[in-house]
C-alpha cells in the first residue's frame, strides 16, 4: 500500500471486481490476505482508520455488555452502515481494505494491542459473514481453501439422532439440517466450548449454519500470523523510515482509543496503607469494596481476586512496600507470615514488575473484569454481572443505595448494561452525574477522588468568602 | 499388597523428612519409566527421533526450605536421576517443553511452550459447599467418590471407547495428587499439540458449574434436551451416584439448613416454601422407617415433575440439583494454558506422606486415598526384607509394585508404541517428500541440520 500526500485518489485495483488487490473476497467481504497495491491519501489513511476503530470499539462495548449473538449481529450491521458504508460499493470495499491495513499497523506493536485487534476484527468478520448469502459463504469457504466435504448420507444417518439431540439442546428445532461437515474438533473451538456440536472420536459435526466457525478460525489464524509479521516489519523498517509521516499518526491512533491504562498512577497520587478503608468507603467501585470486605473477613483472597484487587490498588497509587504490608497483614492471620512471604509475596512483587519477566502489569479494565469467570470460592469479577440479584441488592444497600436509584440500577443489570449500572451507582453514591461513564475501576476511583477534593475545597473556601 | 500386608513391617517413625525422601529417590522412585514417558519416544535410535526434545522440558523442584528451582532441564535419564538424588526435592513439578522466546532480552528467562500435555486438576476442596463430612484439604470415604465420578465422566469423554467417545484420546494418565484431589494427563500427540484456545474450549466443554461465591444458582441447564455429554453423564453416572450414595452419605436433607440449600435452587418460590413447610412440620418421628433423605428427595422430585408443572424450567430443576451437587468441578486455569506446572506422579505429598500414585480409571471405584502407600510405610517394607538391599528392583518388594506396574503396562507401553509408530510414519513421510521434491526439481537439496 502506497501512502501519498496527493489529493488524487488512485484506488482502482481495489475497486475493480477481480484480483490484483489480493485482498481476496467473495461478495462484499474481503479476507485481507495481501496488502492492496494502491495509493491512499494521508488524510484518508487516518480518517478511514478512525471510522473502523469506531466500529471495533462499538463491538468491544457490545461484547462487554454480554450481548447475545442476534443482538451482536444487529449491532455490527448498524455500526458498519453508519461508519463504513459509502454510496459506491466499490468505495466501501476500498475503505474497508485500507482501514483494515492501517489498523494492522497501529495494532501490531504490542501483544496487548494485537490481542484486542485480533479479537475485534474476528468478531466483525464473524457477523459480517453471517449476513452474507449462502452462495457467497460457500465462495468464502473455498477461498479459505477449507478441504471439507459434506457428510455422506450413510454416515449422516448413523449419527442423525445425536445431531438432532444437539440441535434441540441449543434450542433449535429437532429437524436436522441436511448438510454437515465432519472436521477435527480443533478447528471449531468456539462450538466445542459452548457444546453446540456433536463430538465423536475427535471429530466435530458442524452444520451448514455453523460453518462461520470454521471460516472464522481460519480468518483468525491468518490475521494473527500477519500481525506478527507486520510487527517485525514495523520494528525493522517502517517505524524509522516513516518517523516523520506515518509513525506519529499510528501512535496517536492507538493512544486516542485506548485512553490511559492506569498502570502508573498519575504523578503525585499516592495512597497510604492507613487510608485504604476510608478510601474504600468513599471512592472504591463495588467490585473492589466487596473484595476488600472479603479480604478483611476471611484474611484471604484467591488468585483471581488478588490480581484484580491488587492491580487496582497499584493503579490507585499503593506503593510496593505498602502493598506487601497490606497483604501480609491480612494473609498472615490465616496462613502465617512465613507462608505469606514464601507463597504470596512473590506474586505481589511480580505484579509490580519486580519478578519473572518483569512486566509492569496493567490494572484490569471493566471489560476484562466483566468477562471473567469466577469459580468456587472466588470473589472477583463484576458484581453487576456475577452476583445473584439478592446479593447485589444487599451489597448496594450496604453502600447506601436504595429506593428509586437502586431499581434503576437493577434494571440496567437486567438488560446487561453492567457498566451503566456501575455508572448509576457512582452517581447515586456521589450525588452528581457522571457523563463519561465508567470503563475502568481506577477511573471510578480517580473521578470520585477528584470530585471529593473539589467538594472539600468548596467547603473550605466558603467561610473566607 | 499381598504377602506384605500379612506381616506388619517394622515400624519406621511416622512422617516425612529429607532422609526418608533420599532413600525413596535412591531406591524406589521410577526414574527410568518417568523419563521414558516424558521423552515420548525421542530417546531412541531411530533417525526420526528429536534428540533435543526431552532437554527442552521444564522441571521445577521445590526444596526442603521452600526454595523454588525453576527451569531445570535434563538431557538424559542419568542426568535427571542424579539431580533428583542430589537435590532431594520435596516436590517435583512438570512444565511444558519450551524454547527460549526469540525476542527474549538477555538475562531474562522468557520461555515459550512448544507443546504440552492436556492436563486437568480437580480438588475436593472445591466441593466444600456440598460435603458435610470434611472441609478444606481433608477427605474421607464419604466424599472421595465425588472425585471418582469426576474421573469417570472425564475419562469417558476424553478416551476412545465404543459408545461414549467425544475426543478420541488414548493415552491418559490419572494420578492421585497426594492429598485432596486428582490430576489427569492426556498425552496423545494430538493433545500435546493443542493451542491455548483449543485447551480452553475443551475445559469449557466440560464446564457446567459456574459462578463465584455470590450467586445462588451455579448450574443452569437450558434447552429442551441436554447435550449428549450431559445426558450421558446424568443417566450413566450422576443420577445413580446422587440417589444411591451422596444423598445418604452427606445426609443432604437431614437438617433444615441442608435442605434449605437445595430448595434455594428451585426457581418457583411457592413450591420451595410448600416443601419447606411440609418438612418442617413432620419431624423425623413420622417417617422413621424410610430414610429421611430418600423420602424428601422423592417428594421433591414428585412435586417438580408432576403433571401440574408445565414449565420446563421446573422439570429441569431436578437435573440441575443433581448436577450442582455431583458434576465435576475443574480448576479451569490449569487446563487452559500450556505453561501451567503440575505436580509429577510418584512424588510424595509432604503433608500426608502419600505417594502420588496412578489411578486406574476402569477400577476407580476401588481407589481409596486413605490406603495409598506412605513414605514411612514404603521404607518399613524395604527394611522388612533387609537381605536384598541394594538390588535393582527394590520397588518390587514394596506396595509401590502395583502402581509402578500399572503405570508401565496400562499407560507407558501402549503410549510408547504409538509414539514409535508416529515417529516412523512422520519420518517416512518426510523421506518421501524429499524424494519427491528431488524428483520434481531434479536439484540437489542441502540436507538440513548437517
Amino acid at each position: 500500500m502506497e501512502i501519498v500526500r496527493s489529493h488524487r485518489q488512485i484506488a482502482a485495483a481495489a475497486a475493480g471486481g477481480g484480483g490484483g488487490d489480493g485482498g481476496g473476497r467473495a461478495g462484499g467481504l474481503p479476507t485481507y490476505r495481501l496488502a492492496p497495491q494502491l495509493e491512499v491519501r494521508l488524510e484518508e489513511f487516518e480518517l478511514f482508520a478512525i471510522d473502523r476503530l469506531g466500529v471495533l470499539k462499538g463491538i468491544a462495548d457490545g461484547l462487554s455488555r454480554g450481548k447475545r449473538p442476534e443482538e451482536m449481529e444487529k449491532l455490527v450491521n448498524e455500526l458498519w452502515k453508519a461508519r463504513m458504508r459509502r454510496q459506491d460499493p466499490a468505495e466501501t470495499l476500498n475503505k474497508d481494505i485500507i482501514s483494515h491495513f492501517v489498523l494492522r499497523l497501529v495494532y501490531c506493536r504490542t501483544e496487548e494491542l494485537r490481542k484486542w485487534f485480533l479479537s475485534m476484527e474476528t468478531t466483525l468478520f464473524r457477523y459480517r459473514f453471517r449476513l452474507e448469502s449462502h452462495e457467497s459463504q460457500r465462495m468464502l469457504m473455498s477461498e479459505f481453501q477449507l478441504p471439507y466435504k459434506a457428510l455422506p448420507h450413510l454416515e449422516f444417518e448413523a449419527v442423525k439422532d445425536k445431531l438432532s439431540q444437539v440441535a434441540r439442546s441449543i434450542g433449535q428445532s429437532a429437524t436436522v439440517e441436511s448438510v454437515f461437515f465432519k472436521v477435527p474438533f480443533e478447528e471449531v473451538p468456539d462450538l466445542v466450548a459452548s457444546r453446540r456440536v456433536f463430538l465423536s472420536k475427535g471429530y466435530a459435526y458442524v452444520a451448514m449454519s455453523q460453518v462461520v466457525s470454521l471460516v472464522v478460525t481460519q480468518f483468525r489464524c491468518n490475521i494473527s500470523k500477519a500481525l506478527v509479521l507486520t510487527n517485525r516489519k514495523w520494528m525493522a523498517t517502517i517505524k524509522e523510515e516513516e518517523k516523520d509521516r506515518l509513525t506519529p499518526i499510528v501512535e496517536a491512533l492507538s493512544n486516542a482509543y485506548f485512553g490511559p491504562d492506569y498502570s502508573q498512577p498519575k504523578d503525585a497520587v499516592e495512597i497510604s496503607l492507613k487510608d485504604i478503608d476510608q478510601l474504600a468507603r468513599t471512592s472504591f467501585p463495588l467490585c473492589m469494596r466487596h473484595m476488600l470486605e472479603k479480604l478483611r473477613e476471611n484474611h484471604h483472597l484467591k488468585h483471581g481476586g488478588r490480581m484484580q484487587f491488587g492491580l487496582f490498588l497499584k493503579g490507585a497509587g499503593l506503593k510496593l512496600e505498602d502493598a506487601l504490608a497490606f497483604w501480609r497483614a491480612e494473609f498472615s492471620q490465616k496462613v502465617g507470615s512465613e507462608r505469606f512471604d514464601k507463597e504470596y509475596a512473590y506474586s505481589i512483587r511480580h505484579n509490580y514488575g519486580k519478578e519473572g519477566k518483569r512486566t509492569d502489569y496493567t490494572p484490569y479494565s471493566c471489560q476484562k473484569i466483566i468477562s471473567a469467570t469466577p469459580g468456587v470460592g472466588d470473589h472477583h469479577g463484576c458484581p453487576y454481572r456475577h452476583f445473584g440479584e439478592e446479593n447485589l441488592r444487599a451489597a448496594l444497600n450496604k453502600m447506601g443505595v436504595s429506593g428509586h436509584p437502586l431499581e434503576e440500577i437493577m434494571d440496567k443489570v437486567k438488560n446487561r448494561h453492567y457498566q451503566l449500572a456501575c455508572t448509576l451507582t457512582f452517581e447515586a453514591a456521589h450525588g452528581v452525574s457522571c457523563d463519561t461513564g465508567i470503563n475502568h475501576p481506577n477511573q471510578y476511583f480517580s473521578e470520585s477522588q477528584n470530585m471529593l477534593k473539589a467538594k472539600n475545597q468548596a467547603v473550605q473556601s466558603q467561610p473566607t468568602t | 499388597m499381598g504377602s506384605i500386608s500379612k506381616r506388619p513391617p517394622p515400624a519406621v517413625p511416622h512422617g516425612f523428612n529429607a532422609d526418608y525422601l533420599r532413600i525413596y529417590y535412591g531406591k524406589l522412585f521410577p526414574h527410568v519409566d518417568f523419563f521414558k514417558w516424558l521423552s515420548y519416544g525421542n530417546d531412541g535410535k531411530h533417525p526420526g527421533c528429536d534428540q533435543s526434545y526431552v532437554g527442552r522440558r521444564e522441571f521445577s523442584f521445590t526444596l526442603e526450605n521452600d526454595i523454588y528451582l525453576r527451569f531445570q532441564s535434563f538431557d538424559s535419564v542419568a542426568e535427571m536421576e542424579n539431580s533428583i538424588k542430589e537435590k532431594c526435592p520435596f516436590k517435583i513439578d512438570i512444565g511444558p517443553p519450551a524454547k527460549r522466546h526469540a525476542y527474549a532480552q538477555s538475562g531474562n528467562n522468557v520461555f515459550v511452550p512448544v507443546e504440552r500435555e492436556l492436563i486437568f486438576d480437580i480438588d475436593i476442596s472445591d466441593y466444600d459447599d456440598v460435603r458435610y463430612c470434611c472441609s478444606g484439604a481433608d477427605v474421607c470415604k464419604d466424599c472421595w467418590p465425588l472425585m471418582t465420578i469426576a474421573i469417570k465422566i472425564l475419562d469417558a469423554s476424553l478416551r476412545g471407547m465404543l459408545f461414549c467417545n467425544d475426543f478420541g484420546f488414548n493415552h491418559i494418565l490419572w494420578a492421585y495428587s497426594g492429598r485432596r484431589g486428582v490430576h489427569c494427563w492426556v498425552c496423545d500427540s494430538r493433545a500435546r499439540k493443542l493451542n491455548n484456545e483449543q485447551r480452553a474450549a475443551i475445559a469449557d466443554y466440560f464446564r457446567v458449574y459456574k459462578g463465584g461465591e455470590n450467586t445462588m444458582k451455579k448450574v443452569s441447564l437450558t434447552g429442551p434436551v441436554l447435550h449428549p455429554l450431559l445426558a450421558r453423564s446424568y443417566t450413566d453416572v450422576l443420577k445413580c451416584f446422587f440417589e444411591d450414595k451422596l444423598l445418604l452419605s452427606q445426609q443432604l436433607f437431614a437438617s433444615e439448613e441442608r435442605y434449605r440449600k437445595i430448595l434455594d435452587l428451585i426457581p418457583d418460590e411457592n413450591i420451595a416454601s410448600e416443601l419447606h413447610d411440609k418438612w418442617q412440620g413432620n419431624r423425623r418421628s413420622s417417617i422413621s422407617k424410610e430414610d429421611v433423605n430418600a423420602t424428601r428427595w422423592e417428594q421433591l422430585k414428585t412435586t417438580l415433575q408432576s403433571g401440574k408443572q408445565k414449565a420446563q424450567g421446573l422439570r429441569r430443576c431436578v437435573e440441575e440439583i443433581v448436577f450442582s451437587y455431583t458434576y465435576p468441578r475443574l480448576d479451569m486455569e490449569v487446563s487452559k494454558h500450556m505453561n501451567h506446572l503440575l505436580k509429577a506422579p510418584f512424588c510424595i505429598h509432604p503433608k500426608t506422606g502419600r505417594v502420588c500414585v496412578p489411578i486406574d480409571p476402569n477400577n476407580c471405584d476401588d481407589f481409596d486415598p486413605t490406603t495409598v502407600p506412605t513414605l514411612s510405610q514404603l521404607l518399613g517394607e524395604l527394611n522388612a526384607d533387609g537381605l536384598h538391599s541394594n538390588s535393582e528392583n527394590d520397588w518390587e518388594r514394596t506396595s509401590l509394585e502395583k502402581p509402578i506396574r500399572f503405570f508401565r503396562t496400562a499407560f507407558l507401553q501402549p503410549m510408547l508404541k504409538a509414539c514409535k509408530e508416529e515417529l516412523e510414519s512422520a519420518y517416512n513421510a518426510k523421506l518421501q517428500q524429499s524424494k519427491n521434491s528431488l524428483a520434481c526439481y531434479a536439484v540437489v537439496l542441502a540436507i538440513p541440520d548437517s
